[in-house]
Protein backbone atom coordinates (compact mmCIF):
# COMPACT_ATOMS: atom_id res chain seq x y z
CA UNK A 1 0.00 0.00 0.00
CA UNK A 2 1.22 3.40 -1.01
CA UNK A 3 1.63 5.66 1.78
CA UNK A 4 0.12 8.77 2.28
CA UNK A 5 -2.15 7.38 -0.38
CA UNK A 6 -5.99 8.99 -0.48
CA UNK A 7 -8.58 7.79 -2.12
CA UNK A 8 -7.80 8.26 -6.07
CA UNK A 9 -10.30 7.38 -8.58
CA UNK A 10 -8.16 6.62 -11.23
CA UNK A 11 -6.78 2.98 -12.10
CA UNK A 12 -3.80 1.59 -9.97
CA UNK A 13 -2.65 -1.48 -10.58
CA UNK A 14 -3.69 -4.09 -7.69
CA UNK A 15 -6.40 -6.29 -9.49
CA UNK A 16 -10.12 -7.11 -8.27
CA UNK A 17 -9.23 -7.29 -4.91
CA UNK A 18 -7.66 -4.30 -4.25
CA UNK A 19 -10.67 -2.63 -5.86
CA UNK A 20 -12.93 -4.29 -3.35
CA UNK A 21 -10.76 -3.12 -0.54
CA UNK A 22 -11.08 0.57 -2.05
CA UNK A 23 -14.57 0.42 -2.74
CA UNK A 24 -14.93 -0.41 1.44
CA UNK A 25 -12.27 1.86 2.89
CA UNK A 26 -11.68 5.16 1.21
CA UNK A 27 -8.53 6.16 2.95
CA UNK A 28 -5.10 5.00 2.81
CA UNK A 29 -2.55 3.33 4.89
CA UNK A 30 -3.02 5.26 8.09
CA UNK A 31 0.17 6.46 8.87
CA UNK A 32 -0.04 10.06 7.52
CA UNK A 33 -2.13 12.77 9.85
CA UNK A 34 -4.69 13.03 7.05
CA UNK A 35 -5.60 9.28 6.71
CA UNK A 36 -5.65 9.23 10.34
CA UNK A 37 -8.31 11.32 10.51
CA UNK A 38 -9.91 9.49 7.36
CA UNK A 39 -10.15 6.14 9.36
CA UNK A 40 -12.18 8.03 11.56
CA UNK A 41 -14.42 10.08 10.25
CA UNK A 42 -15.08 7.77 7.03
CA UNK A 43 -16.50 5.34 9.61
CA UNK A 44 -19.72 5.36 10.96
CA UNK A 45 -18.68 3.52 14.16
CA UNK A 46 -15.56 5.27 14.85
CA UNK A 47 -16.91 9.01 13.98
CA UNK A 48 -18.87 8.75 17.39
CA UNK A 49 -15.66 10.41 18.25
CA UNK A 50 -14.48 13.73 16.82
CA UNK A 51 -11.74 13.66 14.69
CA UNK A 52 -9.54 15.68 17.29
CA UNK A 53 -10.06 14.35 20.97
CA UNK A 54 -8.46 16.05 24.04
CA UNK A 55 -5.92 13.19 25.46
CA UNK A 56 -7.29 14.63 29.03
CA UNK A 57 -10.72 13.53 27.73
CA UNK A 58 -9.92 10.15 26.70
CA UNK A 59 -7.98 9.38 30.51
CA UNK A 60 -9.43 6.09 31.52
CA UNK A 61 -10.15 8.14 35.04
CA UNK A 62 -12.34 11.23 33.68
CA UNK A 63 -15.84 8.96 32.57
CA UNK A 64 -14.13 5.74 33.95
CA UNK A 65 -15.71 4.46 30.20
CA UNK A 66 -19.12 4.31 32.38
CA UNK A 67 -21.08 5.33 29.50
CA UNK A 68 -19.63 3.56 27.07
CA UNK A 69 -19.72 0.61 29.13
CA UNK A 70 -23.30 0.90 29.57
CA UNK A 71 -23.67 1.12 25.71
CA UNK A 72 -21.40 -1.74 25.00
CA UNK A 73 -23.84 -4.17 27.35
CA UNK A 74 -26.60 -2.94 25.61
CA UNK A 75 -24.85 -3.87 22.21
CA UNK A 76 -24.43 -7.18 24.52
CA UNK A 77 -28.19 -7.49 25.42
CA UNK A 78 -29.37 -7.17 22.07
CA UNK A 79 -27.14 -9.42 20.49
CA UNK A 80 -28.23 -12.35 23.52
CA UNK A 81 -31.47 -11.11 23.29
CA UNK A 82 -31.96 -11.77 19.59
CA UNK A 83 -30.77 -15.04 20.22
CA UNK A 84 -33.26 -16.40 23.60
CA UNK A 85 -36.17 -15.01 21.33
CA UNK A 86 -35.68 -17.78 19.11
CA UNK A 87 -36.40 -20.47 21.63
CA UNK A 88 -39.05 -17.95 23.88
CA UNK A 89 -42.99 -17.98 23.37
CA UNK A 90 -44.55 -15.41 24.63
CA UNK A 91 -47.27 -17.58 26.56
CA UNK A 92 -48.48 -18.64 30.06
CA UNK A 93 -48.10 -22.53 29.27
CA UNK A 94 -44.48 -22.18 26.90
CA UNK A 95 -43.08 -19.17 28.74
CA UNK A 96 -41.76 -21.08 31.93
CA UNK A 97 -40.41 -24.27 30.01
CA UNK A 98 -39.44 -22.44 27.47
CA UNK A 99 -36.93 -20.80 29.73
CA UNK A 100 -36.20 -24.11 31.78
CA UNK A 101 -35.15 -25.65 28.02
CA UNK A 102 -33.17 -22.78 27.55
CA UNK A 103 -31.14 -23.71 30.56
CA UNK A 104 -31.09 -27.65 30.25
CA UNK A 105 -31.85 -28.21 26.19
CA UNK A 106 -30.77 -25.80 23.69
CA UNK A 107 -27.24 -25.63 23.05
CA UNK A 108 -25.41 -22.78 24.31
CA UNK A 109 -28.73 -21.59 25.72
CA UNK A 110 -27.62 -21.33 29.48
CA UNK A 111 -24.46 -18.75 28.40
CA UNK A 112 -26.35 -17.00 26.03
CA UNK A 113 -29.20 -17.08 28.88
CA UNK A 114 -26.87 -15.89 31.87
CA UNK A 115 -24.84 -13.55 29.56
CA UNK A 116 -27.90 -11.95 28.90
CA UNK A 117 -29.16 -11.67 32.91
CA UNK A 118 -26.46 -10.78 34.14
CA UNK A 119 -25.24 -8.03 31.38
CA UNK A 120 -28.97 -6.84 32.24
CA UNK A 121 -28.05 -6.22 35.84
CA UNK A 122 -24.45 -4.90 34.79
CA UNK A 123 -26.50 -2.09 32.45
CA UNK A 124 -28.24 -0.93 35.28
CA UNK A 125 -24.99 -0.49 37.48
CA UNK A 126 -23.35 0.73 34.92
CA UNK A 127 -26.24 3.60 34.48
CA UNK A 128 -26.10 4.46 37.45
CA UNK A 129 -22.46 4.95 38.38
CA UNK A 130 -22.05 6.81 34.92
CA UNK A 131 -25.13 9.30 36.25
CA UNK A 132 -23.37 9.20 39.54
CA UNK A 133 -19.76 9.97 37.91
CA UNK A 134 -21.53 13.00 35.80
CA UNK A 135 -22.84 14.49 38.84
CA UNK A 136 -19.56 14.46 40.61
CA UNK A 137 -17.42 15.69 37.94
CA UNK A 138 -20.44 18.56 37.90
CA UNK A 139 -21.04 17.88 34.12
CA UNK A 140 -24.80 18.35 33.85
CA UNK A 141 -24.17 22.22 34.55
CA UNK A 142 -24.64 24.81 31.59
CA UNK A 143 -24.36 23.87 28.20
CA UNK A 144 -24.76 20.05 29.37
CA UNK A 145 -28.34 20.24 31.11
CA UNK A 146 -30.12 18.69 28.80
CA UNK A 147 -28.10 16.14 28.16
CA UNK A 148 -28.70 15.50 31.83
CA UNK A 149 -32.28 15.34 31.41
CA UNK A 150 -32.01 12.76 28.37
CA UNK A 151 -29.66 10.81 30.79
CA UNK A 152 -32.79 10.84 33.15
CA UNK A 153 -35.20 9.48 30.31
CA UNK A 154 -32.07 6.43 29.72
CA UNK A 155 -32.29 5.36 33.43
CA UNK A 156 -36.03 5.07 33.46
CA UNK A 157 -36.05 3.05 29.57
CA UNK A 158 -32.80 1.10 31.45
CA UNK A 159 -34.89 0.19 34.35
CA UNK A 160 -38.25 -0.44 32.72
CA UNK A 161 -36.11 -2.85 30.50
CA UNK A 162 -35.46 -4.72 33.43
CA UNK A 163 -38.54 -4.68 35.40
CA UNK A 164 -39.93 -6.40 31.89
CA UNK A 165 -37.70 -8.79 31.46
CA UNK A 166 -38.08 -9.97 35.13
CA UNK A 167 -41.84 -11.32 34.39
CA UNK A 168 -40.64 -13.26 31.06
CA UNK A 169 -39.19 -16.03 33.05
CA UNK A 170 -42.75 -16.71 34.81
CA UNK A 171 -41.48 -18.38 37.77
CA UNK A 172 -42.25 -17.50 41.30
CA UNK A 173 -40.18 -14.56 41.75
CA UNK A 174 -41.70 -13.07 38.64
CA UNK A 175 -44.50 -13.09 39.26
CA UNK A 176 -45.02 -11.67 42.37
CA UNK A 177 -42.12 -8.84 41.86
CA UNK A 178 -44.68 -8.04 38.92
CA UNK A 179 -47.65 -7.64 41.54
CA UNK A 180 -45.72 -5.63 43.96
CA UNK A 181 -44.72 -3.39 40.52
CA UNK A 182 -47.52 -3.15 39.93
CA UNK A 183 -49.29 -2.33 43.20
CA UNK A 184 -47.35 0.49 43.55
CA UNK A 185 -48.28 1.71 40.12
CA UNK A 186 -51.39 1.37 41.32
CA UNK A 187 -51.11 3.54 44.58
CA UNK A 188 -50.68 6.73 41.97
CA UNK A 189 -53.22 8.67 43.16
CA UNK A 190 -56.71 9.26 40.60
CA UNK A 191 -55.08 7.36 37.55
CA UNK A 192 -53.27 4.29 39.50
CA UNK A 193 -56.11 2.03 38.84
CA UNK A 194 -55.80 2.70 35.20
CA UNK A 195 -51.93 2.33 34.74
CA UNK A 196 -52.57 -0.72 36.52
CA UNK A 197 -55.27 -1.93 34.24
CA UNK A 198 -52.88 -1.11 31.12
CA UNK A 199 -49.95 -2.60 32.34
CA UNK A 200 -51.92 -5.79 33.07
CA UNK A 201 -54.07 -5.48 30.37
CA UNK A 202 -56.80 -7.00 32.48
CA UNK A 203 -57.55 -6.53 36.27
CA UNK A 204 -54.67 -9.68 37.30
CA UNK A 205 -51.60 -10.63 36.18
CA UNK A 206 -52.10 -13.04 32.96
CA UNK A 207 -51.57 -14.11 29.52
CA UNK A 208 -52.49 -10.74 28.66
CA UNK A 209 -49.79 -9.19 31.04
CA UNK A 210 -47.22 -11.30 30.03
CA UNK A 211 -47.45 -10.60 26.41
CA UNK A 212 -47.55 -6.81 27.17
CA UNK A 213 -44.15 -7.14 29.34
CA UNK A 214 -42.59 -8.89 26.08
CA UNK A 215 -43.44 -6.51 23.43
CA UNK A 216 -42.30 -3.87 25.58
CA UNK A 217 -39.38 -5.62 26.41
CA UNK A 218 -38.58 -6.99 23.13
CA UNK A 219 -39.47 -4.18 20.69
CA UNK A 220 -41.08 -0.92 22.23
CA UNK A 221 -38.15 0.08 25.13
CA UNK A 222 -35.22 -1.44 22.83
CA UNK A 223 -36.17 1.60 20.23
CA UNK A 224 -36.61 4.49 22.48
CA UNK A 225 -33.39 3.81 24.19
CA UNK A 226 -31.69 3.73 21.15
CA UNK A 227 -33.34 6.80 19.53
CA UNK A 228 -32.24 8.33 23.33
CA UNK A 229 -29.14 7.27 23.24
CA UNK A 230 -27.87 8.51 20.00
CA UNK A 231 -29.36 11.98 20.93
CA UNK A 232 -27.47 11.70 24.18
CA UNK A 233 -24.33 10.91 22.52
CA UNK A 234 -24.42 13.50 19.60
CA UNK A 235 -25.32 16.48 22.75
CA UNK A 236 -21.94 15.19 24.35
CA UNK A 237 -19.92 16.38 21.42
CA UNK A 238 -22.12 19.03 20.08
CA UNK A 239 -21.92 20.73 24.08
CA UNK A 240 -18.78 20.68 23.62
CA UNK A 241 -17.01 16.66 24.12
CA UNK A 242 -16.69 15.34 27.86
CA UNK A 243 -16.40 18.26 30.59
CA UNK A 244 -12.88 18.82 31.57
CA UNK A 245 -12.79 21.00 34.85
CA UNK A 246 -10.39 24.08 34.19
CA UNK A 247 -7.69 22.34 35.47
CA UNK A 248 -7.43 19.82 32.66
CA UNK A 249 -8.27 22.31 30.13
CA UNK A 250 -5.28 24.69 31.15
CA UNK A 251 -7.72 27.43 31.18
CA UNK A 252 -9.90 29.66 33.76
CA UNK A 253 -13.24 28.72 32.50
CA UNK A 254 -15.72 30.97 32.21
CA UNK A 255 -19.58 30.51 31.41
CA UNK A 256 -21.34 33.08 30.15
CA UNK A 257 -24.75 32.72 29.78
CA UNK A 258 -24.95 29.17 29.32
CA UNK A 259 -22.22 29.22 26.69
CA UNK A 260 -19.37 26.90 26.41
CA UNK A 261 -16.21 29.19 26.44
CA UNK A 262 -14.95 28.98 23.63
CA UNK B 1 -86.37 47.58 21.55
CA UNK B 2 -85.55 46.77 18.00
CA UNK B 3 -83.57 44.72 16.28
CA UNK B 4 -79.82 45.42 16.21
CA UNK B 5 -78.12 46.11 12.85
CA UNK B 6 -74.84 44.26 13.18
CA UNK B 7 -73.75 45.11 10.29
CA UNK B 8 -74.03 49.12 11.75
CA UNK B 9 -72.24 48.19 14.78
CA UNK B 10 -68.85 48.85 15.00
CA UNK B 11 -67.01 46.09 15.46
CA UNK B 12 -62.97 46.08 15.57
CA UNK B 13 -61.49 44.19 12.39
CA UNK B 14 -58.76 42.14 13.10
CA UNK B 15 -56.21 41.52 10.21
CA UNK B 16 -54.17 38.89 9.53
CA UNK B 17 -52.35 37.46 7.01
CA UNK B 18 -53.46 34.86 4.61
CA UNK B 19 -50.08 33.21 4.99
CA UNK B 20 -50.55 33.23 9.34
CA UNK B 21 -54.45 32.37 9.13
CA UNK B 22 -52.87 29.29 7.43
CA UNK B 23 -50.51 28.05 9.60
CA UNK B 24 -52.98 28.91 12.93
CA UNK B 25 -55.55 26.38 11.40
CA UNK B 26 -52.89 23.78 10.01
CA UNK B 27 -51.38 23.87 13.90
CA UNK B 28 -54.82 23.77 14.95
CA UNK B 29 -55.56 20.56 12.78
CA UNK B 30 -52.55 18.82 13.82
CA UNK B 31 -52.93 19.14 17.26
CA UNK B 32 -55.96 18.05 16.86
CA UNK B 33 -55.09 14.48 14.99
CA UNK B 34 -52.48 14.35 17.48
CA UNK B 35 -54.62 14.66 20.25
CA UNK B 36 -57.14 12.13 18.55
CA UNK B 37 -54.69 9.85 17.97
CA UNK B 38 -53.21 9.70 21.80
CA UNK B 39 -56.88 9.44 23.36
CA UNK B 40 -57.39 6.29 20.69
CA UNK B 41 -53.94 4.59 21.19
CA UNK B 42 -54.22 4.55 25.06
CA UNK B 43 -58.07 3.28 24.99
CA UNK B 44 -56.40 0.57 22.29
CA UNK B 45 -54.06 -0.54 24.82
CA UNK B 46 -57.66 -1.20 27.54
CA UNK B 47 -58.94 -4.69 26.64
CA UNK B 48 -62.83 -4.78 25.81
CA UNK B 49 -63.00 -8.77 26.59
CA UNK B 50 -61.12 -10.06 29.24
CA UNK B 51 -60.72 -14.33 29.88
CA UNK B 52 -60.41 -13.88 33.64
CA UNK B 53 -61.94 -16.06 35.98
CA UNK B 54 -65.77 -14.55 36.94
CA UNK B 55 -65.43 -12.93 40.28
CA UNK B 56 -68.58 -14.22 41.72
CA UNK B 57 -68.47 -18.48 42.73
CA UNK B 58 -70.10 -20.56 44.34
CA UNK B 59 -67.83 -21.73 47.60
CA UNK B 60 -69.87 -24.71 48.70
CA UNK B 61 -73.28 -26.07 50.71
CA UNK B 62 -72.10 -23.81 54.30
CA UNK B 63 -72.70 -27.24 56.84
CA UNK B 64 -69.69 -28.36 54.53
CA UNK B 65 -67.39 -25.98 56.47
CA UNK B 66 -67.41 -26.91 60.30
CA UNK B 67 -67.63 -23.94 62.83
CA UNK B 68 -64.40 -23.17 63.85
CA UNK B 69 -62.48 -23.68 60.44
CA UNK B 70 -60.99 -21.97 57.95
CA UNK B 71 -60.89 -22.86 54.05
CA UNK B 72 -57.78 -20.97 51.95
CA UNK B 73 -58.53 -20.56 48.25
CA UNK B 74 -55.39 -20.25 47.09
CA UNK B 75 -56.76 -19.77 43.43
CA UNK B 76 -58.84 -17.27 43.94
CA UNK B 77 -56.72 -15.60 46.64
CA UNK B 78 -59.26 -15.89 49.44
CA UNK B 79 -60.10 -17.39 52.94
CA UNK B 80 -63.40 -18.22 53.56
CA UNK B 81 -63.46 -18.28 57.77
CA UNK B 82 -66.35 -19.64 59.84
CA UNK B 83 -66.27 -18.71 63.44
CA UNK B 84 -68.99 -19.26 66.30
CA UNK B 85 -70.39 -16.55 65.45
CA UNK B 86 -71.04 -17.16 61.48
CA UNK B 87 -69.26 -16.68 58.09
CA UNK B 88 -66.28 -13.77 56.64
CA UNK B 89 -64.72 -14.31 53.41
CA UNK B 90 -61.36 -12.33 53.38
CA UNK B 91 -59.07 -11.74 50.65
CA UNK B 92 -55.93 -13.70 51.20
CA UNK B 93 -53.53 -10.17 49.41
CA UNK B 94 -51.58 -8.69 51.33
CA UNK B 95 -52.40 -4.84 52.06
CA UNK B 96 -48.76 -3.82 51.66
CA UNK B 97 -48.08 -4.30 47.89
CA UNK B 98 -50.26 -7.27 47.36
CA UNK B 99 -47.98 -10.08 47.63
CA UNK B 100 -50.26 -13.38 48.57
CA UNK B 101 -50.02 -14.23 51.97
CA UNK B 102 -49.88 -17.66 53.62
CA UNK B 103 -52.22 -18.88 56.28
CA UNK B 104 -49.60 -20.72 59.34
CA UNK B 105 -52.56 -22.70 61.64
CA UNK B 106 -50.19 -23.53 64.30
CA UNK B 107 -49.16 -19.89 65.05
CA UNK B 108 -52.54 -18.59 64.34
CA UNK B 109 -52.07 -16.11 62.21
CA UNK B 110 -51.84 -15.21 58.27
CA UNK B 111 -47.57 -14.19 57.03
CA UNK B 112 -46.92 -12.60 53.83
CA UNK B 113 -43.68 -13.85 52.26
CA UNK B 114 -42.73 -10.74 50.82
CA UNK B 115 -42.09 -7.91 53.48
CA UNK B 116 -42.93 -10.32 56.57
CA UNK B 117 -46.29 -8.87 57.16
CA UNK B 118 -48.32 -10.95 59.47
CA UNK B 119 -51.98 -10.68 60.13
CA UNK B 120 -54.34 -12.48 63.10
CA UNK B 121 -57.25 -14.81 61.93
CA UNK B 122 -59.86 -11.65 61.96
CA UNK B 123 -57.01 -10.23 59.52
CA UNK B 124 -56.16 -7.37 61.70
CA UNK B 125 -52.22 -6.35 61.32
CA UNK B 126 -49.64 -7.85 63.59
CA UNK B 127 -46.91 -6.83 62.52
CA UNK B 128 -44.71 -5.53 59.36
CA UNK B 129 -45.32 -3.01 56.52
CA UNK B 130 -48.75 -3.50 55.79
CA UNK B 131 -50.95 -0.60 56.25
CA UNK B 132 -54.39 -1.70 57.11
CA UNK B 133 -56.14 -5.25 57.79
CA UNK B 134 -56.91 -7.94 55.03
CA UNK B 135 -59.73 -6.69 53.11
CA UNK B 136 -63.37 -8.75 53.53
CA UNK B 137 -65.57 -9.67 50.62
CA UNK B 138 -68.77 -9.91 50.01
CA UNK B 139 -70.37 -13.34 51.10
CA UNK B 140 -74.13 -14.52 50.75
CA UNK B 141 -76.42 -17.46 50.52
CA UNK B 142 -78.20 -18.23 47.09
CA UNK B 143 -80.45 -21.11 46.76
CA UNK B 144 -78.73 -22.49 49.99
CA UNK B 145 -74.94 -22.28 48.94
CA UNK B 146 -72.40 -20.47 50.06
CA UNK B 147 -71.70 -17.79 47.06
CA UNK B 148 -68.34 -14.91 47.48
CA UNK B 149 -68.17 -12.11 45.07
CA UNK B 150 -64.09 -11.30 45.01
CA UNK B 151 -64.84 -7.87 43.70
CA UNK B 152 -67.40 -6.33 46.25
CA UNK B 153 -66.07 -5.00 49.29
CA UNK B 154 -67.63 -5.60 53.08
CA UNK B 155 -67.13 -4.18 55.93
CA UNK B 156 -64.50 -5.47 58.74
CA UNK B 157 -66.07 -7.23 61.33
CA UNK B 158 -69.46 -8.45 59.52
CA UNK B 159 -69.86 -12.00 59.75
CA UNK B 160 -73.02 -14.34 57.66
CA UNK B 161 -74.58 -15.91 60.06
CA UNK B 162 -76.65 -19.17 58.85
C1 LIG C 1 -28.61 3.87 28.83
C2 LIG C 1 -27.93 4.64 29.60
C3 LIG C 1 -26.79 5.58 29.21
C4 LIG C 1 -25.84 5.45 28.23
C5 LIG C 1 -25.67 4.28 27.26
C6 LIG C 1 -25.02 6.66 28.28
C7 LIG C 1 -23.91 6.89 27.47
C8 LIG C 1 -23.06 7.98 27.58
C9 LIG C 1 -21.76 8.08 26.97
C10 LIG C 1 -21.12 7.03 26.06
C11 LIG C 1 -21.24 9.29 27.34
C12 LIG C 1 -19.83 9.78 27.01
C13 LIG C 1 -19.01 10.06 28.30
C14 LIG C 1 -18.97 9.02 29.39
O1 LIG C 1 -18.80 7.82 29.09
O2 LIG C 1 -19.08 9.41 30.59
C15 LIG C 1 -22.22 9.99 28.15
C16 LIG C 1 -22.10 11.27 28.70
C17 LIG C 1 -23.04 11.92 29.52
N1 LIG C 1 -24.15 11.30 30.12
FE1 LIG C 1 -24.79 9.45 29.68
N2 LIG C 1 -25.49 7.49 29.25
C18 LIG C 1 -26.57 6.88 29.86
C19 LIG C 1 -27.32 7.37 30.95
C20 LIG C 1 -27.12 8.63 31.55
C21 LIG C 1 -27.78 9.07 32.75
C22 LIG C 1 -28.73 8.20 33.62
C23 LIG C 1 -27.38 10.38 32.98
C24 LIG C 1 -27.79 11.34 34.08
C25 LIG C 1 -29.00 11.46 34.54
C26 LIG C 1 -26.48 10.75 31.89
C27 LIG C 1 -25.89 12.00 31.71
C28 LIG C 1 -24.81 12.26 30.90
C29 LIG C 1 -24.16 13.54 30.74
C30 LIG C 1 -24.59 14.88 31.41
C31 LIG C 1 -23.03 13.32 29.89
C32 LIG C 1 -21.96 14.34 29.50
C33 LIG C 1 -20.84 14.10 30.52
C34 LIG C 1 -19.63 15.00 30.34
O3 LIG C 1 -19.68 15.88 29.49
O4 LIG C 1 -18.67 14.75 31.08
N3 LIG C 1 -26.34 9.65 31.06
N4 LIG C 1 -23.33 9.15 28.29
S1 LIG D 1 -46.51 -7.36 49.95
FE1 LIG D 1 -46.92 -8.34 51.82
S2 LIG D 1 -45.46 -7.47 53.12
FE2 LIG D 1 -45.09 -6.41 51.24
Amino acid sequence: MVSGEVFSTAARPGGFGRRVWRSIVRHGFPDTNRNRSLAVFSNLFLHVHPVKVRVEAIRFTRTFYLGGLAAALFVILTVTGVAVMFYYHPSVPRAYADVKDLEFVVTAGVILRNVHRWAAHAMVAAVFLHMARVFLAGAYRPPREFNWVLGVLLLVATVFLSYTGYLLPWDQLAYWAVTIGTSLAAAVPLVGGDISFLLLGGNQIDENTLLRFYVLHCVVLPLVLTGLFAVHLWRVRKDGGIYLPPEATGRATRVVDGEPTP
Amino acid sequence: MGLVDDLAADTPVVEISRRKALGVLTAAAAGVAAAGTAVMAVRFMRPNVLFEPPSKFVVGRPDEIPIGSLVAMPKQKLYIVRGADGFYAMSATCTHLGCMTQHRAAEKRFICPCHGSSFDLQGNVLGGPAPRALDRRWLGIEDGMLVVDTRKPAPQGDVLRV
